[in-house]
């Protein structure tokens, strides 16, 4: 394995290596050490190589992740893996805003509680958190699934699109034009393998699934409060 | 736009080492913050009758002295001072309006920074690593202090201009992000008597705050009111005699992350500014829920 | 106003014809007026500045011989990639979505011609406009429609959108009628629906977090593009000295005059403020930072003609941007398809209904039928054309001034005509050396 100790070495110098390296032979997993809240850790990862990150990262954590696998034993701050492509992305710890953001494949999976906007304008990834999201969670979400094995905070799922929502816990309220749905039998099946790729004991019978009444999809005045 | 810090020590034992660790936190907010730097140190409590004032010209070369000398004519006794770059701390047996009445008769060229029987104010224009050097900030004691690294938004780069704000005594706020409303709330404020130097929408945060404490509102009621009355987007920092709170905005996007032992409590607008904190492997670490004051208080003295 | 429809009948001209219009409209309809285009009513423009051209003091530059460069560089301060022009004239942010792909490859196809540079829009980067366009800057926006690592890698400069001129402060918008197969795709949006837009990035606010959020796009394309970020113009001076402190190596401001596919009317009219101020303030900010020229200004909204671009320059951008402009010398309200958009209740010269889908000229739209009536090459030619005009435009005023480059323009070239413009722009009013709010010139 390759060890990068981030007191010794800049977060620059990481990720350019990191860039470097071969799609079809990308070498042995690194151990990122002292991370110490830095920011842009493991960004734009484009092969399918293993970052371990022991310690708590700042901002954008694997942001525009591709193929690769990034675990974080710690915390991460704003827009963990936003706009990640494909790959697997897990934080030990707890996640702040933004977690997800844009992105439009892959799986991000949080054990602790995700902040504010998780999810938003999620555009394909899959994500779920053991723990419990804040506000504005699913906010503008169009594609992809958010699993809350916890509880989600106020406006879930406001003005969504396409994305799937399935929350175990409580919901503090629904945002613009999200709705409850019945839970069928492909939810079911969804929800099983979502869970077990993230490493969860939840049970799907347990969840109920939010999404899109599709009453904004054309301006009509008589939703106009809901803009 | 800012980065905000604050820290507050429940154990004792770690006050003489305050400086050191606050000047790591708040030079880490560099990058947010390029502009200007303040904070407030709450180190210790002058008796009950006297004021603890903290004074700023801008030319380093001001004849405090002077001002001293002047100041024990008037009073009947000669004032505790003690000089820090463009600024002076000043302890006089006397009442908080005399003092400043008196100030802004004979020296309208002095600030009067901070007011109160803890608080200390010092704030500059320049890079936060050369204001904490200037200033020693490595070597101050205190229970508690909270800091503002500036990058200033729509008002100048100025001394004033910089955060903390204080408008009332040992009161004080930092802030990180920007208000919508300030200008038609300055205006309000100043009729009902509240006093700005600046046309920063931080000073009218602080003012707004003193307002309602004036009127009778404890700490937590005047900050549940500002959640109403102010709009626009921040993180508060707010700095008391005993203690400190936090609160944030009802949409939340200006960061804020917290951290708990039990040897103190701090909070920072992005974690690396904490990594430098005792035990903060250990420390429980949240981020503060929108629209919730949250505060601590030693019981000292 | 123009001609009464007959003797003794008076329009007012506080509910004039198209208040009374509007009015009726909404009465009828129950919605805003959605449109695109920028802001239409007259407002202090270049038009108010004039070139003070050489005479006994000062000597000018003969044509040909005496070579006048028009060359530009953008990137300078961080980017290991800075983009060469050969013109200070580029193609502004319009989305794939907004116009047809015919139009973003004629586009590309003029402004390589050129030398200059294109930029896409609220929807993604296609492979046309990629392949087409020597230099192709990207737009990164709130919405982050068909944003990827792939595409930041394959460009050449990322423009992070605050906002545009036509409306600071609001998002993006495509109607359903406009949301084919292939834009859906691209935007991951159901087809046919009417999209909505964030007007805030989803993962940062403020300048502060925008400093960190600039690092992590460098760190992914490992430093070597150019960041721009762009605002629309509203608080000019403190928006400029931001996005420096934030760390931009390119600032785009954009005036109220800039256009938009789509937006509410009223945020076209009645938000931001006209070019010619806002580059004024611009340039304020980055002397005052000490960064004129170090960070590079490019500014667009109602850019038109040669004398508008010297203009700009002369008051201290680096480059120019054109949009509407752009779309007019590919066809855009073109008379020859007067009789389609006499059919839309509308006439040529007067269209701006892009949101509707049905652009006769086949720009503005993802009909195939009228998107086959712009020929791209046809179109990028024209457009090369007008580009050479602007630039010829550009060195025979710059050479009356005595400039050996373009950039050597400065505000001491110009007068003002009118009191608006001299305050706005700070220049003297002609004859004077009065500017409003200042004693003399010399600040």
């Amino acid at each position: 394995m390759n060890v990068i100790d981030l007191s010794q070495t800049t977060v620059r110098e990481l990720n350019h290596a990191l860039h470097q390296l071969e799609p079809t032979d990308p070498g042995p997993r690194w151990v990122v050490r002292e991370p110490r809240g830095a920011h842009a850790i493991a960004c734009g990862l484009r092969v399918p190589v293993t970052v371990e990150i022991e310690g708590h990262a700042g901002y954008y954590c694997a942001g525009m992740n591709q193929f690769a696998t990034v675990r974080v034993a710690g915390n991460v701050g704003v827009g963990v893996a936003e706009n990640m492509m494909s790959g697997f992305v897990h934080v030990h710890g707890n996640a702040s805003q933004s977690a997800g953001a844009t992105a439009h494949g892959g799986m991000l999976v949080i054990d602790g509680d995700a902040s504010a906007r998780c999810g938003i304008s999620m555009k394909g990834v899959d994500i779920v958190v053991k723990g419990s999201v804040g506000h504005m969670s699913g906010f503008m979400a169009q594609a992809g699934n958010l699993v809350v094995c916890g509880d989600a905070g106020e406006a879930l799922g406001d003005s969504i699109y396409e994305a799937r929502i399935f929350v175990r816990g409580k919901v503090k309220d629904l945002g613009a034009d999200c709705v409850e749905k019945p839970m069928e039998p492909e939810h079911f099946s969804l929800l099983k393998t979502l869970l077990e790729r993230a490493g969860s004991e939840a049970q799907p019978e347990e969840f109920r699934r939010y999404g899109s009444a599709r009453r904004l999809y054309r301006f009509h005045i008589d939703h106009a409060g809901q803009y | 736009m800012c980065g905000i810090v604050g820290l507050f020590f429940k154990n004792p034992a770690l006050e003489p080492e305050l400086g050191h660790y606050f000047s790591v936190m708040l030079d880490s907010m560099s990058s947010r913050g390029p502009d200007s730097a303040g904070f407030a140190v709450y180190g210790d409590e002058v008796p009950a009758g006297c004021v603890k004032l903290t004074l700023h010209h801008p030319n380093e070369q001001f004849d405090w002295a002077a001002l001293a000398s002047a100041m024990s004519h008037r009073f009947q006794v000669a004032p505790n001072v003690k000089v820090n770059a463009t600024h002076a701390r000043l302890i006089l047996p006397a009442a908080e309006q005399d003092a400043r009445a008196w100030l802004t008769e004979r020296f309208p060229g002095v600030a009067v920074m901070s007011a109160g029987r803890r608080i200390e104010i010092m704030k500059e224009v320049g890079a936060p690593a050369a204001v904490l050097a200037r200033f020693n900030v490595r070597q101050m004691t205190g229970s508690h202090a909270i800091g503002h690294t500036r990058m200033a938004t729509e008002s100048a780069v100025t001394t004033a201009g910089s955060h903390p704000f204080s408008t009332g005594p040992d009161l004080c706020l930092v802030h990180n992000g920007s208000l919508s409303n300030h200008n038609r709330l300055r205006a309000q404020l100043q009729r009902a008597g509240i006093e700005f130097r600046t046309d920063n929408d931080s000073e009218v945060a602080a003012g707004y705050l003193t307002w309602r404490l004036q009127q009778g509102a404890s700490l937590k009621e005047a900050l549940e009111a500002a959640l109403h009355d102010l709009d626009g987007f921040y993180t508060f920092t707010i700095g008391t005699r005993d203690g400190f709170a936090v609160l944030r905005d009802p949409i939340a996007c200006k960061p804020a992350v917290m951290a708990e032992t039990d040897d103190y409590v701090a909070m920072a607008s992005e974690y690396r500014s904490l990594v430098g904190l005792p035990g903060i492997e250990r420390a429980h670490l949240w981020e503060p829920e929108p629209a919730t004051v949250y505060s601590w208080t030693t019981s000292r003295n | 106003m123009p001609l009464q429809p007959r003797p003794g009948l008076r329009e007012s001209a506080t509910f004039d014809r198209h208040v009374i219009h509007e009015i009726q409209r909404a009465a009828e309809t129950g919605i805003y007026d959605i449109r695109g285009w920028g802001a239409k009513r007259l407002l202090p423009n270049f038009d108010d500045l004039v070139f003070l051209g050489a005479s006994m003091s000062r000597y000018p530059l003969e044509g040909y011989r005496e070579r006048c460069a028009t060359d530009v560089t953008l990137g300078t301060r961080s980017a290991k990639k800075p983009l060469h022009l050969k013109i200070p004239v580029t193609i502004a942010g319009m989305s794939f979505g907004a116009l047809s792909a015919q139009a973003k490859e004629a586009l590309g196809r003029g402004a390589t011609e050129m030398g200059t540079s294109t930029t896409t829009g609220d929807g993604g980067m296609t492979p046309e406009e990629r392949h087409h366009s020597q230099h192709l800057v990207y737009q990164y926006l709130p919405s982050r429609y068909g944003m990827n690592p792939d595409d930041l890698r394959r460009a050449d400069a990322i423009e992070i959108v605050l906002g545009q001129g036509a409306k600071p402060g609001g998002g993006g918008m495509l109607l359903g009628q406009k949301i084919s197969d292939r834009v859906a795709e691209m935007r991951t949006l159901p087809k046919g629906i009417d999209q909505r837009s964030a007007c805030r990035h989803p993962d940062w606010t403020g300048p502060d977090d925008l400093t960190i959020k600039i690092e992590e796009l460098r760190e992914i394309t490992d430093w070597e593009k150019p960041i721009y970020v762009k605002v629309g113009a509203s608080r000019t001076y403190y928006d400029v000295a931001l996005a420096v402190k934030a760390g931009a190596d390119v600032i785009v401001v954009d005036g109220m005059q800039g256009g938009t596919g789509a937006t509410q009317d009223v945020f076209i009219e009645h938000v931001g403020i006209p070019t010619l101020p806002a580059l004024r303030q611009a340039v304020e900010a980055l002397n005052e930072l000490g960064m004129h020229r170090k960070v590079q200004l490019i500014v667009s909204g109602g850019i038109r003609s040669g004398a508008d671009v010297a203009k700009a320059l002369a008051m201290g951008a680096d480059a120019v941007s054109i949009g509407t402009a752009a779309l007019i010398a590919l066809g855009c309200n073109s008379p020859k398809w007067q009789s389609d958009y006499e059919k839309l209740g509308s006439a040529a010269g007067f269209y701006d209904d892009y949101q509707d889908g049905t652009d006769p000229a086949g720009i503005a739209t993802q009909d195939e039928k009228l998107a086959a009536r712009l020929d791209p090459v046809q179109g990028g030619r024209r457009l090369a054309n007008y580009l050479r005009v602007l630039t010829l435009e550009v060195q025979t005023l710059a050479r009356a001034c005595g400039k050996s480059h373009v950039l050597n323009l400065e505000p001491e070239d110009l007068a003002a005509l009118t009191i608006e413009a001299a305050a706005m722009a700070k220049i003297p009013l002609a004859g004077t050396d009065w500017i409003p709010g200042i004693a003399t010139r010399g600040v």
